[in-house]
């Protein structure tokens, strides 16, 4: 029993929370490992488009829940990922099409491309702030709980109780059907072998007849809809504020490089370790040591390792050690 | 037209737009903005070290401008008797204990043979982190509980603070050199997300240990090195000399004080841009600019590539902990949670790219700019907005959205000016020759 209180402890405060977390970062890694894979540079805009594009889902479901459109114990903004996925589709290509383009035509050193990104960053860091403004926004609505403390009390009979949130499920089973569905595209279908291609080897794809501007194109689509998912499950999950989605730009870009850059599976790994060590570390051991521990060593302070605002440094703690003695990642990534 | 001559224009330019500020704003503000450019020049000039000689791509800015912002506080604030007195000894033991940790650590790292080593020395590590936060934790608690409201830190050191600028170059020097020991073996975008994580533990750190530098009760009233304006005032001399330049006490102080703050920075600026010339022109500039062309090449010359790097790494965020400095003290105060990579970092970047990444003039020169522009882009957006929201009904949604969103202008401005340069000056208004 004292395990089982310890357990069920570990999973309502580290476990389910880490494995929603994961499963954002995940998303958003996922992002800018293809980027880099395709695009070959590293995106410094890509906290800035998940916050452009909840930006735009947001103003979709505000819409929604005006006309009166509901999906009962689901979040509206769930119904309206489409229309912030065209926003943020449509901004992209523009951008590509006016910035990017021009650079990626006269080969630039990656390095270019980065500031050009930066300026890119500024841009729509901008847009989002002066179409929604600094503040936080919090566009959850429907059904808060998944399983309530006190039903998982009366259900189980344990002491301790554990409480799943509809947006924590949400994310993890959209993260799932997401990432099933890109690794269908990029394995199976034509379009997405020819991307693979052209990651590997740019030329050999351009021989053999590939389209570069159509992977491109398609790259972009792919990464706005990631990004978009990201951001609004982050959102719906926490909330919506500018600041702190420019902020998630270094622990994303840490799970994609202890990933490795440019591997899709290892930036799902990577978010996951980021997210597990990021929780774990700044969580309070107190109670679950207490329920694990024989009485007589059960500890006397809270067992946080690090208060919590220091998990930036959890995360490029973590990016240091993988870079140090695994530079290509924990999946073979690549390096140009 | 010659390079000289477009120097001389541009910075002409620049000199009509702050007078221009002075006519048509007010002096203070021309004065604020002038300030406030001598450091951001200050600051463009490190990153220009870094990027525009060595071609390092070094994001964290922020970081070390803060680093000399702490050190202004450590350098000028009074000490707090009472705190040294009530955990001080067992703070720095608790200090002594976590680098003597990693000093065993890394020394066991290099004597250990493979295989074993990596659990050696992780349990080292976990070992000696609890045995410091044993020590630590309880010191911490003793320093913040002395009058938590007004002080709860150790304090500072009590010395002038100008001797601030130097030591907050110092501190960001030491740091510099930790980070560039582990980092600098990186590729570029590496080194790029390295920098940019380790800004923002630099300035989560600053944030959390009260003990340090009280973090978000932030230090305010830090001493000056010129005379508060309210003494002036008081001063019948002075009000005599300003009445005889026809100015009123109030504002003649306000300008004495910004004038005086205007000369010490433009020394400090005129003295760095002088050293720098001198190592852009010297053999060790060319060969920095060797280096940053062709790494291979150089190192196939026998230069120690990075042993450089590690060098011109550490000086050039010395001079970004020298500006932060500064700022620190024309602000009076340490708020560390001020400290936002877009202002701090990306701002600066943004100086040296259209100023003209490589040549030190440049860099000066985009400082100024660019801060100006960041200062006058949201009065210039307000008269645009109002003249764009005037057909507009009085009270409607959109009207009072535009004129509130105004202040966001100033990101999107900023992008878009970098974004024009990169394509179609990609060597910025004053290119390297």
């Amino acid at each position: 029993m004292e395990f089982l209180n310890g357990f069920v402890a570990l999973a309502n405060f580290v476990l389910i929370p880490a494995v929603a977390y994961g499963s954002q970062l995940a998303l958003g890694a996922l992002g800018v490992t293809l980027i880099y894979g395709i695009l070959r540079f590293s995106n410094f805009a890509h906290g800035d488009t998940m916050a452009f594009g909840t930006m735009c889902t947001i103003l979709v479901t505000w819409w929604l829940q005006g006309m009166g459109v509901s999906l009962g114990p689901l979040p509206t903004a769930l119904l309206a990922i489409p229309f912030g996925i065209a926003g943020c589709a449509a901004l992209i290509l523009l951008t590509d099409r006016v910035v990017y383009r021009f650079y990626r035509v006269q080969r630039v050193k990656p390095v270019i491309m980065v500031i050009v990104s930066m300026g890119v960053m500024f841009i729509y860091n901008g847009i989002t702030r002066f179409i929604i403004g600094t503040e936080d926004q919090n566009f959850a609505d429907g059904e808060r709980f998944i399983i309530g403390v006190r039903d998982f009390k009366t259900l189980t009979g344990l002491d301790e109780g554990l409480a799943i949130r509809t947006t924590q499920g949400i994310t993890v089973v959209t993260a799932v059907i997401v990432v099933a569905a890109l690794f269908w595209f990029l394995n199976r279908t034509r379009t997405g072998k020819s991307m693979r291609a052209y990651s590997d080897n740019e030329d050999l794809a351009l021989l053999s007849g590939i389209n570069p501007e159509r992977v491109v194109m398609v790259t972009w689509l792919i990464v706005a809809a990631l990004a978009t998912i990201a951001g609004v499950l982050y959102g719906l999950d926490k909330s919506f504020k500018p600041f702190t989605y420019f902020q998630l730009l270094l622990p994303i870009f840490a799970a994609a490089i202890v990933g490795g850059l440019g591997s899709p599976l290892g930036a799902i790994a990577g978010g996951f370790v980021i997210a597990f060590s990021e929780v774990g570390v700044t969580y309070a051991w107190k109670k679950v040591l207490g329920y694990w521990m024989p009485e007589s060593l059960a500890p006397d302070g809270l067992v946080q390792l690090m208060s919590t605002d220091y998990k930036f440094a959890v995360s490029f703690v973590i990016l240091l050690i993988v870079l140090l003695f695994r530079p290509t990642g924990l999946f073979k990534g690549k390096s140009v | 037209m010659s390079d000289m001559l477009r120097g001389t224009v541009l910075f002409g330019i620049m000199a009509v737009l702050i007078v221009g500020t002075g006519f048509v704003q007010s002096w203070n503000s021309a004065l604020l903005i002038l300030n406030m450019g001598l450091v951001s020049a200050v600051m463009a000039l490190g990153v220009n070290l870094q990027w525009g000689f060595a071609g390092l791509f070094n994001v964290g800015v922020m970081g070390f401008v803060a680093l000399g912002g702490l050190a202004t506080v450590l350098v000028s604030m009074p000490p707090v008797g009472a705190a040294w007195s009530a955990g001080a000894g067992r703070l720095f033991l608790a200090l002594a204990l976590a680098v003597a940790v990693m000093a065993a650590a890394i020394l066991l790292w290099k004597r250990l043979r493979r295989g074993l080593r990596g659990w050696v020395v992780a349990a080292l590590l976990v070992a000696g982190f609890f045995a410091f936060r044993a020590v630590f934790d309880p010191a911490v608690a003793l320093i913040e509980a002395v009058d938590p409201a007004a002080t709860g830190y150790l304090g500072g050191l009590g010395l002038p603070v100008v001797l601030a600028w130097p030591v907050g170059g110092l501190l960001a020097a030491g740091v510099a050199w930790l980070i560039g020991k582990t980092a600098l073996g990186l590729r570029s975008d590496y080194l790029a997300i390295a920098t940019l994580g380790i800004a923002e533990i630099i300035i989560a750190v600053i944030k959390n240990e009260d003990w340090l530098a009280r973090g978000v009760k932030n230090v305010n009233g830090l001493p000056r090195p010129l005379p508060y304006e309210i003494d002036l005032q008081n001063d019948p001399g002075f009000v005599e000399t300003a009445a005889g330049l026809g100015l009123d006490a109030t504002t003649a102080s306000t300008l004495y004080v910004k004038l005086g703050y205007g000369v010490m920075f433009t020394l400090v600026l005129v003295l760095l841009l002088v050293l720098a010339q001198l190592a852009l022109k010297s053999p060790w500039g060319r060969m920095m600019r060797a280096i940053r062309d062709n790494e291979t090449s150089a190192r196939a010359m026998g230069k120690d590539v990075t042993r450089r790097h590690l060098q011109i790494f550490v000086l050039g965020s010395a001079i970004c902990g020298i500006a932060g400095a500064m700022m620190t003290t024309l602000d009076g105060q340490l708020t560390p949670g001020t400290y936002q990579p877009l202002r701090y970092t990306f701002l600066i970047w943004v100086m040296v790219i259209v100023g003209g990444s490589g040549n030190n003039f440049g860099a000066v020169l985009g400082g100024f700019l660019i801060w100006f522009l960041w200062v006058q882009v949201e009065p210039i957006g307000q008269w645009l907005m109002y003249h764009v929201t005037y057909g507009m009904a009085d009270g409607s949604w959109l009207k009072g959205h535009l004129l509130d969103s105004v202040q966001h202008m100033r990101l999107l401005t900023m992008g878009v000016i970098l974004l024009l340069v990169l394509r179609f000056s990609p060597r910025g208004l004053l290119p390297e020759r």
